[in-house]
This record gives C-alpha cells, structure tokens and sequence, in this order.
C-alpha cells in the first residue's frame, strides 16, 4: 500500500528510463515502488503517521501554493471543458445565453438524441471507417519500423556516427504538421523535386498528394518520417537494458546473430512493445488531426476525413455543438475503454501494464 | 577491484565488438550502411532542396524548373521580401510572442506545480497528484475547448493560443520525477540551516535540474511555435497569424506571396514566388533546428525516455 504512492498513468511509462547507463544517479531508481520514500520534511517526525492538519498545513502550504497555478490552469482548461461535455445531452441554442457556457447551462436536456442523431449518420460511419483503417493499416505495417531501425542503430559501433544519424532522425519529430506536409508537396508533389527528376527523364511523373487512393499510404509515410527516429529512443533504451551476458552466453552456445536476435533481443523488448501497443489502442480511434485537415481538400473528404476532423466540421463549423461533443465524447469513451480493456489483456498474460494499481 | 555491471559492458561494447561475436560479413555492413545511409538523407535531402531553393536567382529556378538541389547562385532577394513587407514579418513576430510568452509562462508553473508534488506524504499530496494524472486518460475534446475559451472572451488573442497549452501534465511529471531523485539529505541540510520553500527551489533544486528543465523548454517552445489549428481557430485578423498560417497559406492552399501577385510591385526584380515561398519554409525551420542541437544531448541521458506519448 505504501509503496506505490503514485500508482497511476505515468509512474510505469516513466520507469522505463532507468534502462540508459550515464543518466544522473538519482533518478535510476525511477520506479516509485522500489524506492523508499523521500523524508518529507525534517520538522515533522514521520510523513506517514498523522500529524495534525494544522502542523501539516503550516509545513506544507508553500507546496500548495506552488501547485496552485498550473492547478488553476488545468481547472479552467481542462476540467471546465471536460465537465462541458455534457452540451452532448443538452438541445443547444446559442441565443440561450451570453456567453457559449451560459447557454449550455440554459439548454433543455435531451438525454441521448444527439447521439441518435449522431449515429443516424452515414458520414460519422465513413469517418470511423477511414479513421479505423488508417490506424489498423498503420499499425499493422509501421508500428515494427522504429523496432528495426533502434535494432539497427544499436548495432552501429561507432558512437560519433551512431550520434550523429539519432540526432538527424530525432528532427522531424519537432517539425509541425505544416511544415511536414510543405516538405512531402515539395518533394513528391506534382511540381516537386521527384516528378521534375522524373519528367527531365521522360517519365510520367505520379502525384502522390492528391491521389484519394493512395491517401493512406501518404500519411502513414508522413507520420513514420516525422516519427520513426522519435519513436526509436524508448527501444534503445530497452536494448541497452537488455544484459549483454544474454548474448555472450547465447553466441557461445552457437547462436548467430539472426538467433540471438530472436531469442534475445526480441524478447528484452517485449515489456516496452506490449506497453506501447496499449498505448496505441487507446489512440485507435485518434490518427492525428491537422495532418488530416491540411489535405483534406487536397485529397477530398472520401478518403481524408477522420473522427477529428468530422468533429470539427459537424461541430464547430455548423455550429452544431451537442452532436459535435457527442462525437467527441464517443470517441474519448471508447478510447478510454480500450486502453482500459488492453491493459487488463496485458496484465493477464503477465505483463506490467500501464497502469499499477495501489 | 570494481565489478563490471550490465551497464558499463554496455558502454564498452560500444567503443568495440566484443570478442565472442562473429566478425561482419561484407553484404551485412553493406546492407546496413545503404539503409541507414537512405534514412538519414530522406530527412537531410528535403531540408537542402528547400534552403538552396530559398536562395536560388530567378534563373536557376528556371533552368531547374522548380525546386533546386545543385546550388547555382546565392540571391538573398527572397529574404529582403519577405522582412520588409508586412506579411510574413508581422507573422514572425506573433509567433515569436506566443513562443516566448508562452514558454516562460509555462516553465514557471511547471516548475512550481512539479516541485509542490515531489513530495509524498505532504498535504494533499494523493489527491492533487490523481488530478494531474487524470488529464492523461481523460481529454476535454474540441468543440467544449473551444465553447470555453470563446466565452472567456480569449477569441483574437494571442493568449487563446498560450493558456489552453500552458501546462501539459506529461511534462510536469517529467520534471517531477527529476525533482524526486534529487537527495533527500540535500534539501534536509538546507532546511536545517532555515531555508523555505522557495530558497530551496531557487538555490538548490533549479540548478541541479537545468537538464531537464531545458529539454522541457524545449517542448513547450516547439509546441508553442508550431500552433496552427488552434491560430485557424481563433484568431480571425489576418494581422495576428502566426507563422504556420503563412506557410500553410503560401505553400497548402497554393497563395501567391504578398508583393509577387502583383508585378509593378517590385519591377522586373521581384524574386522568384518559389523561392519567396521556400524562404517562409526556412523561417519556419531555422527557429527548430537551431535550437535542437543544444538540448538535443540530453535526451539520450534518459531525462527524457519516458516522453514517448504511444
């Protein structure tokens, strides 16, 4: 009970940095559990037996006062909106009230007839059906390449290289999804770099950017070329945690690289692999927003249109704000409850999970 | 005689191939070499093309018949356009606001709240650690955000673009758990000899913790600076647009750049549209990549491991 003071979303995912060596030594005991307990202050005996609230109080209030604006921030930011979801059961009318809240507050309830309404409708389908494929399709195809490409990094043996070609791969990650997009139309578009080396060679060049059928396969390649390196650092952290005795011992017991790569490496990654396939589920029905938005009309709404990008058409832009957060909050159900649901699967067949419960 | 651990065999392993494994086979270094070699240029080659495009004359634009890789000429005339007229220079400065203001702002209450919550056992320390925690699972969802920050008379203000962002618990958990491995007896003796709170923050904490709080910066400032839907949303003047609205609009939407349209403008020596085009495309870039490289360092020290978001 004591132990794991903060049992909750972050305290495994953050765990998995005690991996790297050279990281400062007090933070290699990252996880909450092993660690014994800060003191928490020398004036009072003991954190843990009770003193009174006053004592804590006069002890503690600085603390409190600290937490107190990214507190109210998160209130009116964050909870406030989440708590406005509830216009999802309400007939909005926006001439109810001053302000868009007040008039939430004025609405008549409804119960569930935007969510009829809401699934009455054959676009949100078509948007769950892209949105659902476009994850699938992702995971399925691109969700192993940062596995391979930190396998690959890892077996540089040159640490200046090595470096180097993580720092360079790292960089898209911080690009906006403008400027990614401006990079693939400049690059593959139909007056880019590609189809003006394709055409100086008499060849018919093919635009990618504005082709509905191949649209899936256009923002899987964006989001691996902003992401693959980004997503490689948790796997090599994983790697360098693996003990190198393994692969001694394996290779002497005439293992080649192929085998210890199966029966060594692989398995070292399968905690890091399983958390972020949890992770992943629970974004299934989120494939990204402004990478959609920015070639929608590119594209057409067929193939681009996602459950975000729905939201925000049906929502903000028709001004129809109960069955707009109906959809949004459809969305963020489900997500919770995959999430939910894969890690009870992961913990069943025995591993961590994202969560540990206290 | 110190004992050899996982970790510092690790280490060695890189400087050299330990003696148990088989030598490289000349297809496999190949193989290897080719694909990593391919990766590293799909970023560099996008990257290059834009910049040499960026500062290419009229000429070599033509001769290329659109973006340039070989480097012809160097004509800063796209540049001089887009700082001298209104647009694009306006757009900076927005950006460089929201960015700045934004980060402080950020750092500020990052740094505070991850303080007051390294400390188990303090008051409310449970319950005010679950409602940081909370927001990991539970997101607001567009159209309530936007119900909120509307109402709250933030349209067409740039701080409609900084307090929703302001404070992302994932970071806050990242400075947190830095905080939390900082030596207990360290702060002990400062409180011993009468230090509060806010000294010890200020005078032992902060200056252990530059690592993380750079690489948290860092964050902030890219997240601030890369803001476009959120611009789209809420601001309508086409005086506040930041940055990402110009290049979205010059570039996406396929708009001429101000001052290229209309030829008399600048006579027969207005620069090439492209290139005015790819130098918003670099002053969007600079800003990251330049920064990038300082703070680049520590994520690997595994600051940072954890920062992987699925």
């Amino acid at each position: 009970m004591k132990g794991t003071t903060d049992a909750g979303g972050q305290s495994s995912a953050v765990r998995l940095q005690d991996g790297p060596p050279g990281q400062p030594a007090g933070t290699v005991a990252g996880s909450s559990a092993a660690r014994p307990l800060p003191t928490p202050a020398t004036g009072a005996p003991t954190g843990r037996r009770r003193a009174s609230f006053a004592a804590r109080w006069r002890r503690d209030w600085p603390l409190l006062l600290m937490a107190l604006p990214a507190v109210l921030l998160l209130l009116v930011f964050h909870y406030l909106p989440t708590v406005g979801n509830v216009v999802a059961f309400k007939d909005y009318d926006q001439w109810s009230g001053d302000t868009a809240i007040e008039a939430i507050v004025n609405s008549p309830w409804i119960g569930f007839t935007n969510f009829a309404e809401l699934f009455a409708d054959s676009q949100f389908w078509d948007a769950l059906r892209n949105t659902l494929l476009i994850t699938t399709f992702q995971l399925v195809f691109f969700f192993p390449l940062p596995i391979a490409l930190a396998i690959l990094l890892n077996s540089v043996v040159s640490s200046r290289l090595r470096g180097f070609i993580q720092t360079v791969v790292y960089l898209p990650h911080f690009f906006s999804w403008v400027l990614v997009v401006t990079f693939f139309l400049q690059m593959l578009g139909g007056s880019g770099l590609l189809a003006q080396v394709l055409r100086d060679n008499g060849l018919e060049p093919w635009n990618i950017m504005t082709n509905s059928d191949t649209f899936i396969l256009l923002v899987s390649s964006e989001s691996l070329w902003k992401d693959v390196g980004w997503g490689t650092i948790i796997f090599l952290a994983a790697l360098t945690a693996i003990d190198q005795n393994l692969y001694e011992a394996a290779a002497s017991d005439g293992a080649n690289r192929w085998r210890r790569l199966w029966h060594v490496t692989l398995p070292g990654l399968r905690p890091v692999v399983v958390l972020l396939l949890i992770l992943q589920l629970g974004n299934a029905l989120s494939v990204g927003f402004e990478q959609f938005i920015l070639q929608r009309d590119a594209v057409g709404r067929q193939a681009a249109e996602v459950l975000d990008t729905y939201v925000y058409y049906l929502g903000l832009l028709t001004q129809d704000y109960g069955v707009g957060a109906a959809a949004g909050l459809f969305k963020a159900v489900i997500g919770l409850i995959l999430i939910l649901v894969a890690n009870r699967v992961a913990r069943r067949f025995g591993e961590e999970g994202v969560f540990v419960r206290s | 005689m110190t004992t050899v651990t996982p970790a510092m065999r690790a280490r060695r392993r890189r400087a050299q191939r330990p003696p148990w494994e088989e030598p490289p086979t000349v297809p496999g270094r190949l193989g290897k070499g080719l694909l990593l070699t391919a990766v590293v240029l799909a970023v560099l080659i996008p990257m290059w093309s834009v910049i040499v495009t960026s500062f290419s004359s009229k000429q070599a634009i033509a001769d290329a018949g659109g973006m340039v890789f070989l480097p012809r000429d160097f004509d800063i005339s796209a540049y001089v356009l887009i700082f001298t007229r209104g647009e694009v220079s306006s757009a900076i400065w927005n950006s460089v606001f929201v960015t700045v203001v934004g980060t402080t702002l950020s750092l500020v209450c990052t740094v505070l709240a991850a303080y007051g919550l390294s400390r188990p056992g303090s008051l409310w320390h449970r319950p005010l650690l679950m409602f940081f925690l909370i927001t990991f699972l539970i997101g607001p969802g567009l159209v309530p955000t936007y119900v909120v920050v509307t109402s709250l008379g933030l349209k067409d203000s740039h701080w409609a673009l900084i307090l929703p962002a302001a404070v992302n618990a994932f970071n806050l958990m990242v400075v947190r758990q830095f905080f939390m491995g900082i030596p207990a007896e360290l702060l002990d003796s400062a409180r011993i000899d009468g230090a509060g709170e806010w000294t010890i923050l200020a005078r032992i904490v902060l200056p252990l913790s530059k690592a993380v709080v750079a690489v948290v910066g860092l964050f902030y400032a890219v997240g601030y600076w890369n803001i476009y839907f959120n611009a789209v949303l809420y601001l309508n003047d086409a005086e506040d647009r930041v940055v990402q609205q110009v290049l979205q609009a010059y570039i996406i939407a396929g708009q001429s750049p101000a001052g290229i349209g209309s030829p008399p403008a600048l006579g027969f020596n207005a620069p090439p549209s492209l290139a005015v085009k790819m130098a918003v495309v670099v002053v969007v870039l600079i800003p990251v990549v330049a920064v990038y490289p300082f703070i680049q360092r520590h994520f690997t020290k595994g600051v940072i491991t954890g920062a992987l978001k699925g």
